[in-house]
C-alpha cells in the first residue's frame, strides 16, 4: 500500500519547528525502514512509501501490524544508556509494554534529529542526551498515545475520555473493548498529530524512575549479535588498514609498495593527506600489506616533542599573567595580606580515550552520493567534512549510526579526522566498493586527538581564622576548540573548556583565573570524557584539601562553610560524606579522602577510601558516591554510569599517561598504556538525590570528583600530597 | 584450510599464519568475536579451542586446524554454562557499551567450567586479562557469582 502524504501534517511540521522551537515534536512522514533493514538517509523523509498497517506518528516512533514499538533514537549508543534511556521516556508516555519497544539509530538529517543543546547539529556529547530529549521523547509518545486513543474511539464508538492504556493494552471498560497498539496501528496513522499533549505527572510514572529496567541493548551484547562498525559486512567490501607518520606533522617524501602489492590479498596502496592506506580482501592481508610498506618521512617540520622539556616550559609559561577567565575582587593583593599562604603546582599527561573498538569506518563513494557506517557522534559536523571533501551536498552524505564500541569522546571530533580519513582512502582508490577502514590499536593509541597536556600553579591566602581569603589559579595547556569549528564558543577569546571548573563551585571573594593557551604544538587535542573537568577538578579539589589541612579544619567542614549559597552542592557533599561515616577512624594505614565537583550540570561528591601498605604500594577499596542528576530516568543506568565512570576515572589516575620523546608517543598498546582491570576495581557505592529537577547527564560526571578524591585519601593515609598524575601503583 | 567452528565444517582461503580472529572474522563472517589490541593484552578476541580459552589475535589458525574452535556465536547455541552466564549478564544489565563482553562472556565461561564456586580473588585473577573500559567489572564479578549459583542449582 502507498499512503498518501497528510498534507496538514507536513504544515504541521513547518509550523511547531518555527514556534516551539525545543519542544517540536519533530513530525515528518517517514519511511518505512523496517522493511529494507536500511536506515532512511537525508531526502528521504518525504517519501511515500508505507509499509500497510504501520504507524508513524513521527521522526521518533514506529508502530507496526506487529505490534512492536520502534523508537528512533537520535543520540550514539556508547554504552552510556542513551537507547535505553530514551526508548523510557517514550514507553512512559506512550503507555508501552517494554517488551515491544525496539530501538533503532536515527538517520543523519539534522532538521529533524538535531541535539537541541547543540542548536541546528546532530550529535551525542557534553552528558546532552537525557537532558535534551526529556521534553522531546515524552512528547513524540504521548502523541503517539492520543492518536492511538483517538483511533480506538472512533473504532469502537465511544468517547476518548474512557479510553485507557496500560502496558500497551488500550481499553475501554464500558464495553470491554481492547486492542493492542498493532491492531491500532492503521487507524491511528489516519488520525492528525495533535498539536497539544498533555504529559504525566511524575506520581504517574511507570518507568520513569523505576529500578531494574532492561537494557534495550542487552540481549544483542551478550551474545555477539550487536553489530558494532567493525562487524559491518557488504559486498565486495574491501578493508584498508593506514599508515600514519611517526611524527605528527612529518609528511611523506617517497614510498616503496612494491612489496606490499604483491601480498596475496593486497588490492590497492594510495596515499592520503595523513600517510598512505593499503587496500586489501581482509584485515590481516591489509595489516601486511601496511607493515611491508617503505616509507621515507620528509620530518623538518614535524614536532620534536619532549614531555620533560614540555613540562618545564610550561612551567615558564606560567611565570608570566595569562588571560584572564575568571575574576571576583582582588586575589593578588589579598593574598599579600594572608596570614598564610599555600602554593601548588600539579601537572596532568595526555591521555588517549582508548576505547575498546579502535577507530574505524567503513565509507561507499558511489556516482554522486556517498554511505557511512560508522559509530558517529557528530552526524552534521562528519557530513558536512565528507561533502566537502567530495564536492556533494551535505545530503547526499548518507550517515548509518551503529553502536560504538566506547568512544569516551574519540568519535565526535569537529575536525571530522579518522571519518574523513575513511573517505580520503576510498576517494584517493577511484573504487566504488564499500572500504571498511580499521585502524590497529597501535594506530589508535599513536593517533593523537588526546586529552591535552595540562600545568596548574595555584596560590591562596587563610586569614588568622583559617577562613579562605584568596585564590588565584594560573593554568597552561592546549585549546581543544582553537583551530576547529568549535571556535566559534571561544566567545570570550579564549576555550571555555580548559578552565571550566576551575576554583568552582565556591563562594571566593577574592579568585583570579588565567590561562596560557599553547598553539605552537602539533599534536592534536580533544576533549575525553568530562573535557575540563579532568584537570580541573584535580588541581581545585586536592587544594581545597591542602588548605582545610593548613587552616586546621576538616575537608568537609571546610567546604560546607563556602557552600552556603550551593545548597545542590552541599547536598551531595553531605550526603556522601555522612554515607561514609565521614569522621569515623578507618584503622591503620588507612585513609578516607572527598571531593566535590558540578559538571555538566549534575552534581557529584566521592568519597574514596584506601589502604596503603608500609612499602607505599596501596589499593582503592571504596568510593561512597552521591548524585544530583535532577529527575532519575533510569536508575539503573544511572549506578552503571557512576560505577563506570569511577572505573574510567581510577584507569587514568593510576596508570594512563601518553608521553613524547624527540617527538614519538612512547605508548602504543595495553602493555604499555596501562588501564583499569577488574583486580583494580573498587567497591562504588551511589547514593542518587531524588529530584523532581530537570534530568541532566549521568555519563560524565562521576569522572572528575574520583581522582582529587583517592588523592585526598592517600594524603589522610600517608601525609604524601600527589601534584603530578598519574599516581602509579605506590605513594 | 579446514576448520571446525562453532561444530561446523569451514573450508577457508587463508594463509595459516593469520591469526584466528580474522579468520573467523573476515571469512568464516562470525563477527561477535571482537578485535581490540592485537596483542594478547585485552581478551576481547578470546574463543575456546578445545574448550580452552585461547586470544585468537595471536592465535595462527595453522595452529588450531584440527581442533574444535568455539565463539561466542556457538557457545550462546550450545554451551549450557554459556547461557547461565549470559542470563545472569541481563539480569544485571552488565553491558554498557558491549564491546569487550563476547570475550568477558567466554572467559567466565572458561572459568565456571573449571571452577564452579569462584572467590572474588577466583574472578580477579582469571577476569584480569579481559580490559573493559567502560569498567562494568563490579557487574561481571556480580554476575559470575549469580552464574554460579543457578548452575549449582540447575546441576
Amino acid at each position: 500500500m502507498t499512503a498518501i502524504i497528510n498534507t496538514e501534517r507536513r504544515r504541521f511540521l513547518k509550523v511547531s519547528a518555527a514556534t516551539a522551537g525545543s519542544l517540536t515534536l519533530g513530525i515528518y512522514l517517514g519511511t518505512a525502514q523496517a522493511e529494507t533493514n536500511a536506515v532512511a538517509g537525508p531526502g528521504e523523509a518525504g517519501s511515500t512509501t508505507l509499509k500497510e498497517g504501520l504507524f508513524e506518528p513521527g521522526a521518533f516512533i514506529r508502530i507496526d501490524a506487529d505490534n512492536t514499538v520502534t523508537v528512533i533514537i537520535k543520540h550514539l549508543e556508547m554504552g552510556q544508556g542513551s537507547h535505553t534511556g530514551l526508548a523510557t521516556l517514550v514507553a512512559e508516555e506512550l503507555d508501552a509494554d517494554w517488551a515491544q519497544i525496539r530501538t533503532e539509530d536515527a538517520p543523519a538529517d539534522a532538521s529533524r534529529y538535531n541535539n537541541l543543546a547543540f542548536g541546528p547539529m546532530q550529535g551525542t556529547g557534553g552528558s546532552t542526551a537525557m537532558a535534551n530529549s526529556f521534553l522531546q521523547m515524552r512528547q513524540a509518545g504521548a502523541a503517539a498515545r492520543q492518536m492511538l486513543v483517538e483511533a480506538a474511539a472512533e473504532q469502537w464508538g465511544v468517547p476518548v475520555a474512557e479510553i485507557t492504556v496500560a502496558a500497551g493494552v488500550v481499553s475501554h471498560a464500558g464495553s470491554g473493548q481492547q486492542a493492542n497498539f498493532g491492531e491500532l496501528a492503521a487507524a491511528a496513522q489516519q488520525r492528525e498529530v495533535p498539536e497539544e499533549v498533555t504529559l504525566k505527572s511524575p506520581e504517574q510514572f511507570v518507568y520513569i524512575g523505576k529500578p531494574n529496567l532492561k537494557r534495550v541493548d542487552v540481549e544483542a551484547k551478550v551474545n555477539g549479535s550487536a553489530t558494532y562498525t567493525q562487524d559491518v559486512q557488504l559486498p565486495d567490501m574491501l578493508t584498508a588498514v593506514v599508515l600514519h607518520p611517526p611524527l605528527f606533522g612529518a609528511k611523506v617524501v617517497s614510498v616503496d609498495a612494491k612489496a606490499a602489492r604483491e601480498l596475496k590479498g593486497v588490492v590497492d596502496v594510495v596515499q592520503i593527506p595523513s600517510g598512505m592506506a593499503v587496500l586489501a580482501q581482509d584485515f590481516w592481508s591489509a595489516k601486511q600489506g601496511r607493515d611491508a610498506l617503505k616509507v621515507e618521512w620528509d620530518e623538518s617540520q614535524a614536532d620534536k616533542l619532549d614531555s620533560e622539556a614540555q613540562l618545564q616550559r610550561y612551567k615558564r609559561l606560567a611565570d608570566e599573567p595569562g588571560v584572564v577567565t575568571l575574576q571576583n575582587g582582588a586575589a593578588a593583593e589579598q593574598l599579600e595580606k594572608a596570614a598564610k599562604t599555600v602554593q601548588a603546582e600539579y601537572a596532568f599527561p595526555y591521555l588517549a580515550h582508548a576505547a575498546m573498538e579502535p577507530m574505524n569506518c567503513v565509507v561507499q563513494i558511489t556516482e554522486g552520493a556517498c554511505e557511512i557506517w560508522n559509530g558517529d557522534q557528530l552526524q552534521t559536523i562528519d557530513q558536512m567534512a565528507v561533502a566537502q571533501l567530495l564536492d556533494l551536498t551535505p545530503d547526499k552524505v548518507k550517515i548509518n549510526t551503529l553502536y560504538a564500541g566506547g568512544s569516551f569522546g574519540r568519535r565526535g571530533n569537529s575536525k571530522a579526522d579518522y571519518v574523513l580519513e575513511a573517505a580520503q582512502i576510498a576517494k584517493a582508490s577511484g573504487r566504488s566498493v564499500p572500504i571498511k577502514m580499521v585502524w590497529t590499536r597501535e594506530n589508535d593509541m599513536q593517533g593523537g586527538y588526546y586529552r591535552p597536556f595540562f600545568y596548574h600553579r595555584l596560590s591562596a591566602g587563610l586569614d588568622e581564622q583559617g577562613n579562605l581569603l584568596a585564590w588565584t589559579q594560573r593554568i597552561v595547556g592546549q585549546s581543544i576548540m582553537s583551530g576547529t569549528p568549535m571556535e566559534a564558543m571561544m566567545t570570550e577569546g579564549y576555550d571555555p573548556s580548559s578552565v571550566e571548573g576551575a576554583a568552582k563551585p565556591y563562594s571566593l571573594s577574592h579568585v583570579t583565573v588565567d590561562l596560557h593557551t599553547v598553539s605552537d604544538l602539533q599534536v592534536p587535542v580533544l576533549w575525553w570524557r568530562s573535557v575540563g573537568h579532568t584537570h580541573t577538578a584535580y588541581a581545585t579539589e586536592t587544594f581545597m584539601d591542602e588548605l582545610a589541612q593548613a587552616a586546621g579544619k576538616d575537608p568537609v567542614d571546610f567546604r560546607r562553610a563556602l557552600l552556603q549559597d550551593h545548597p545542590r552542592h552541599l547536598n551531595v557533599l553531605n550526603l556522601a560524606a555522612e554515607k561514609a561515616n565521614w569522621g569515623s577512624d578507618l584503622g591503620e594505614g588507612r585513609g578516607r579522602g572527598i571531593a566535590l565537583v558540578e559538571s555538566f550540570n549534575t552534581y557529584v561528591a566521592e568519597v574514596a577510601e584506601v589502604t596503603v601498605q608500609e612499602d607505599g604500594s596501596f589499593s582503592v577499596d571504596k568510593i561512597i558516591l552521591a548524585v544530583d542528576c535532577g529527575m532519575p530516568v533510569n536508575p539503573d543506568v544511572i549506578y552503571a554510569q557512576m560505577g563506570g565512570g569511577v572505573g574510567f576515572a581510577l584507569s587514568a589516575a593510576l596508570g594512563e599517561k601518553i608521553t613524547f620523546k624527540e617527538g614519538r608517543v612512547q605508548q602504543s598498546n595495553f602493555h604499555n598504556y596501562n588501564v583499569l582491570r577488574m583486580n583494580q576495581m573498587p567497591a562504588v557505592e551511589v547514593h542518587i538525590v531524588p529530584s523532581l529537577e530537570n534530568p541532566s547527564g549521568v555519563g560524565e560526571p562521576a569522572v572528575p570528583p574520583l581522582a582529587p578524591a583517592l588523592a585526598n585519601a592517600l594524603f589522610a593515609a600517608t601525609g604524601k600530597r600527589i601534584y603530578e598524575l598519574p599516581v602509579g601503583t605506590s605513594v | 584450510m579446514k576448520l571446525q567452528i562453532n561444530e561446523q565444517d569451514y573450508d577457508l582461503a587463508v594463509d595459516p599464519n593469520m591469526p584466528l580472529l580474522w579468520a573467523v572474522r573476515d571469512h568464516a563472517r562470525l563477527t561477535g568475536t571482537k578485535f581490540g589490541c592485537g596483542m594478547a593484552q585485552c581478551g576481547a578476541c578470546t574463543m575456546h579451542v578445545d574448550g580452552s580459552p585461547v586470544r585468537a589475535c595471536v592465535t595462527p589458525v595453522g595452529s588450531v586446524a584440527d581442533q574444535a574452535i568455539t565463539t561466542i556465536e556457538g557457545a550462546t547455541a550450545s554451551s549450557a554454562i554459556t547461557q547461565a552466564v549470559q542470563a545472569a549478564w541481563v539480569h544485571f544489565n552488565v553491558p554498557q557499551c558491549g564491546y569487550c563482553q563476547s570475550g568477558q562472556i567466554m572467559s567466565a565461561t572458561a572459568l565456571l567450567s573449571q571452577n564452579k564456586q569462584p572467590s572474588d580473588q577466583d574472578i580477579d585473577q582469571f577476569m584480569s586479562g579481559n580490559i573493559c573500559r567502560c569498567a562494568t567489572y563490579q557487574r561481571i564479578k556480580a554476575a559470575i557469582k549469580h552464574a554460579a549459583q543457578s548452575l549449582a542449582k540447575g546441576a
